[in-house]
């Protein structure tokens, strides 16, 4: 059989990892990686959080820090193909066609496109308005960053409330608009999401929750009540779209990113493979919806899951059955670790197992999830990682065999 | 194979405990503890935990 011809769309953590792996189990694949940003493959998480804070000291960081966000790859030199600063524009059937004309020849594509994010409808201020998804998105956002300037943040998922965190840090007076009652709230639940608004205040944060933005007015937000915001840096931090528009004829479902099954394999298209944040898959440690999944452990847990496919598929055998990783996610705000295991926002419970939710921030907290009596889903604010790792082994044996739905 | 970790850039999220439970773990104080050289037959848990590690902190040699 000829090589496989194997093109991975997205130069991340996803992609990079599809491609080591996808070598590792078939070194004959001819694997082409391509990517639209100009970067190689780096980590996003810090962006946000240290990465933003060490960039706003000067243009003359910029180096070093990314540096330490590149990741590092085990990869030989010149064993993939990178063709970086160019987009996909299309499929042709399983060839791929690129912002700059030309045409990849693919017998499988691996789609790791990521996210960007979403925009408010909204003209005006824009010459200082910001998002928050990639390198160059933070290297303009923490050249604003200066002690004393007047930020107001829009959203108060974890990007808004990370990016509220480091510009209090770095001396900048902050403003954290929210449309739901509390900030992170779909994802900590009523109880953690009061906590975490409360130590968001206690650093000095205005926060404004119940509020929506109506619109710009020269350098002022104008929200949905008619109060108005000076700002000299504005962050939309609204959560993110799936990047698919190039998967428009592929025959996937498109309905939220790419519908996958057990072995990311997109179905209605043909040797199509969908990776990362964009993947849709059922979780069989909670239930049968399909769900895309915004962790960082995703990337690199769906990229293997889809090279162990194709090479079976490559090889004539079957793919093993069955795909359920364990959720994990994490934020860092005020010095404070937030560690979650599980799928919290899945539950209709909270029980706070070890420590005081009013004492967050100073002293340990963990709280456990429960979906119909059962647990879903574990979060650690402060906690000692030994004590969470014993209930995180506790989830884990509860969650198996699957929670019904 | 030797395994080290970086502890000036470990920020103990744990995740190399989920992936490779007979190399690294917790103590009680929740410090990061790691055997220094593994058998070969540990590897593919000792690269996925060092996939899995945000922080890029463990390394193998």
């Amino acid at each position: 059989m000829a090589a496989p011809r194997i093109t991975i769309v997205g130069a991340s953590l996803a992609g990079l990892r599809c491609a080591e792996a996808l070598l590792a189990a078939l070194p004959e694949a001819r694997v082409t990686l391509v990517g639209d940003e100009r970067h190689a493959p780096y980590n996003r998480p810090p962006l946000s959080k240290d990465a933003a804070e060490a960039l706003a000291a000067g243009p003359g960081a910029g180096p070093e820090v990314f540096e330490k966000l590149r990741l590092r790859s085990k990869l030989a030199p010149g064993a993939v193909t990178l063709r970086l600063g160019v987009a996909a524009e299309a499929l042709d059937g399983t060839d791929v066609r690129l912002s700059d004309g030309r045409r990849i020849g693919s017998d499988w594509v691996v789609a790791a496109t990521g996210l960007r994010p979403r925009r408010l409808p909204l003209t005006g201020a824009e010459d200082r308005r910001h998002v928050l998804r990639s390198y160059d998105d933070a290297l303009t956002l923490a050249a604003t960053l200066r002690t004393g300037a007047r930020m107001v943040v829009i959203g108060a998922g974890f990007i808004g409330c990370e990016i509220a965190a480091t510009a209090r840090k770095l001396g900048l007076h902050v403003t954290l608009v929210e449309p739901a009652p509390q900030p992170m709230l779909r994802a900590l639940g009523a109880r953690v999401a009061a906590a975490m608004a409360a130590l968001h205040r206690s650093h000095g944060v205005t926060l404004l929750s119940g509020r929506a933005v109506a619109g710009f007015d020269g350098a002022r937000v104008i929200l949905d009540d008619g109060q108005a915001l000076e700002a000299d840096v504005i962050v939309e931090a609204l959560g993110s779209q799936p990047n698919t528009g190039w998967l428009t004829d592929s025959g996937a479902d498109l309905s939220d990113g790419v519908l996958v099954d057990d072995r990311m394999l997109a179905p209605g298209a043909e040797n199509l493979l969908a990776v990362g944040d964009i993947a849709r898959f059922a979780n069989p440690l909670f239930d049968a919806v399909p769900r895309r999944t915004e962790h960082w452990c995703i990337p690199g847990q769906t990229a293997k899951r889809a090279a162990e496919t194709i090479a079976a598929l490559c090889t004539g055998q079957r793919p093993t059955p069955g795909f359920a990783p364990m959720p994990s996610f994490w934020s860092d705000q005020y010095g404070m670790r937030l560690q979650a295991f599980g799928a919290p926002a899945l539950a209709e419970t909270q029980t706070v197992i070890e420590g005081d939710l009013s004492q967050t921030g100073t002293a340990p907290v963990i709280v456990e999830y429960a979906r119909a009596g059962r647990p879903v889903g574990l979060i650690g604010l402060g906690a000692n990682p030994a004590a969470l790792a014993r209930h995180r082994a506790r989830l884990t044996a509860a969650l198996t065999p699957p929670v019904d739905a | 194979m030797k395994v080290h970790v970086d502890m000036s850039i470990c920020l103990l999220h744990g995740q190399c405990v989920i992936a490779a439970p007979e190399v690294f773990s917790f103590d009680d104080d929740g410090g990061l503890v790691w055997l220094a050289e593994v058998d070969e037959s540990l590897a593919a848990d000792v690269e996925a935990a060092s996939d899995a590690c945000p922080e890029q902190a463990i390394v193998i040699g």
